[in-house]
């Protein structure tokens, strides 16, 4: 895994992968704080490992009948929205006028 | 604290079933309680009306003929990352501030079938996210025994709240050691059970392979009958494993003959252990084998591979899982940048404190493509060594005995500035998390002004009646909060 040190570049990359608006003292703050803890991380090059990747816990998931049985109440879930109208989500204007 | 010794959920249910007290009065006197501790900041919200409220109705019910039920008016606290039906959860982000949901956890909806009385919403580390409680938006939450010191974290407040006597139970949440380590800090017990054992259904997910709900309470047997009353397969929630739940669990004894103990004493003594933790642990392997226990010293090779496997894996999945917070659907939205995108940005930025920040985005640094492989993809790996090599060890023995935190509670600000130190104070606890299997913290004895110890006990994956009875066998040994009736 190799001991990657993350530059400020990196970090604003990470960023606007994480949808994450930054400070400018944020940036050079979290690439000292996550090249430190990748640092640490890299121990595991020293582990062995088996090749496949392992799957769920046994007997998960639990699956239970595909029937139609009450959910929440729209309005009631709307209600915690920042914005909503008319039974639905309200966003930002997606496509310009 | 008062130096009245407190009473256990049962004694409280005891007395509510046979009518010396009243639910109202139980409820009067936690309420009580916690506005004479408001200093510790233990509490976010005081659901006053409707506990008050809700012990009235059963106790005309009694008065009916109604059984309260196991937990008949016993007061308790709620962890605010856990959904309460109509009492605000904000999971101690301004990004989920005044956020009411619409639906109760599955946990605290059979608690409260079973007689409890939620009391109230109680600080934790932002999404779980933290070892002291300081990473809360609201505020910290103090050491019940010393002010300058943190209580531990995630599950701070509600470890708080029991200790200082508030409440006798409350919920938190455990994914690398939220329940188990402030449980260690502020001297009581916390259990984490078996992944898949309890429903997470109105839990806010934080990491999905490994969070668990656990109740936190001053005696073995009142965490054993939490977990009875709210383990079990749940419709909603498909990770909630269809095994039978054990009966009887708060009535199970504590006998240690036929035990058979791995006590992890190179691990426990590792560099940085404090020598009042060494000495806990010690005494826990001594009292089990003094009691007819076979304790072995054994090993856990890959325990020191448990802390960075854990971070790239609870990141990742944390990174995933809080990319719902995008400022359409819940709680708060901050205007900034053009269109969806650069709302959600700036709803995110302003809304997460700086270490949410910083794990989402490690975990999505571990997920980006180029680094998914040899970040994300070794850890899962590891994690399967590492949980083959816990189960090895729990064929051969009943339960592993190791420390919850290398330390006591520390003073607040001490590891604030270095994330890595404040990670090591899980070292132990992500252990449990990583294989999923169940895990206890109990309060060593300790001499008078001394901060409280943990001593943690492994079990079999839904092994928690073998668990628990070696939780109970340590606990009639002195390992046991003080001043409990």
């Amino acid at each position: 895994m190799g001991r990657d040190v993350i530059a400020a570049a990196e970090v604003r990359r990470i960023a606007a992968l994480a949808r994450l608006a930054l400070t400018e003292d944020e940036i050079p703050r979290l690439a000292r704080e996550l090249s430190a803890i990748l640092d640490y991380v890299a121990r595991l090059d020293a582990l062995e490992l088996p090749e496949a990747a392992p799957g769920p816990p046994s007997g998960l998931p639990v699956t239970r009948a595909d029937e139609p049985a009450p959910s929440l109440d729209g309005d009631a879930v709307l209600a915690g929205a920042p914005q909503a109208a008319r039974g639905h989500f309200v966003v930002p204007r997606v496509i310009a006028p | 604290m008062s130096g009245a010794p407190t009473k256990t959920a049962r004694a409280i249910a005891a007395a509510v079933q046979t009518g010396e007290l009243s639910a109202e009065s139980s409820i009067e006197q936690a309420l009580e309680a916690i506005a004479r501790r408001g200093g510790l900041g233990a509490f976010l919200r005081v659901d006053r009306d409707r506990a008050l409220a809700a012990a009235r109705a059963q106790d005309r019910g009694r008065a009916a003929g109604r059984d309260p039920g196991p937990l008949g008016g016993v007061p308790l606290a709620i962890k605010d990352n856990l959904c309460t039906r109509g009492l605000a959860t904000s999971c101690g982000s301004r990004i989920l501030e005044g956020w009411v949901p619409p639906y109760d956890a599955t946990a605290v909806e059979r608690l409260a079938a079973a007689g409890a009385i939620v009391v109230g919403k109680t600080n934790c580390d932002e999404f779980g996210m933290g070892s002291s409680n300081e990473n809360s938006a609201f505020g910290p939450v103090a050491h019940p025994e010393d002010p300058e010191r943190v209580p531990g974290g995630s599950s701070g407040g509600s470890a708080a709240a029991v200790a200082a006597g508030l409440v006798p139970l409350a919920l938190g949440s455990d994914t690398g050691g939220s329940v188990r380590q402030p449980a260690s800090f502020c001297g009581i017990v916390g259990l984490k059970p078996t992944y898949g054992r309890v429903s997470r259904w109105g839990l806010v997910a934080f990491a999905s392979s490994l969070d668990q709900v656990g109740p936190l309470a001053r005696d073995v047997r009142d965490a054993a009958l939490a977990l009875e009353l709210m383990a079990g397969p749940d419709g909603r929630d498909a990770t909630a494993a269809a095994v039978p739940v054990p009966r009887g669990l708060a009535a199970l004894e504590g006998d240690p003959r036929g035990l058979r103990i791995g006590f992890l004493r190179d691990l426990s003594e590792r560099e940085g252990t404090e020598p009042a933790v060494r000495a806990g642990v010690r005494s826990a392997a001594e009292a089990l084998a003094a009691g007819g226990a076979a304790v072995e010293e054994t090993t856990l090779e890959l325990a020191e591979y448990a802390l960075p496997v854990y971070a790239l894996l609870a990141t990742a999945e944390a990174s995933s899982n809080l990319a719902r917070y995008d400022g359409v659907r819940f709680g708060r939205r901050t205007e900034g940048g053009a269109g969806p995108r650069g709302m959600m940005e700036a709803t995110r930025g302003a809304g997460f404190g700086p270490e949410v920040k910083r794990r989402i985005m490690l975990g999505t640094f571990a997920l980006s493509a180029g680094y998914h492989d040899a970040y994300y993809g070794r850890a899962l790996r590891a994690r399967a060594r590492l949980a083959a090599e816990l189960d090895a060890q729990l064929a051969r023995y009943d339960a592993l005995l190791l420390p919850t935190s290398p330390g006591v509670a520390f003073r607040r600000g001490e590891r604030a500035g270095d994330p890595l130190a404040m990670y090591l104070s899980d070292v132990f606890t992500v252990v449990a998390s990583l294989g999923g299997h169940p895990a206890i913290s109990l309060p060593a004895p300790r001499a008078a002004g001394a901060l409280p110890v943990g001593v943690q006990l492994i079990g079999p994956r839904f092994g928690e009646p073998l668990l628990l009875r070696a939780a109970l066998a340590l606990e009639e040994r002195g390992f046991a909060a003080a001043g409990v009736a």
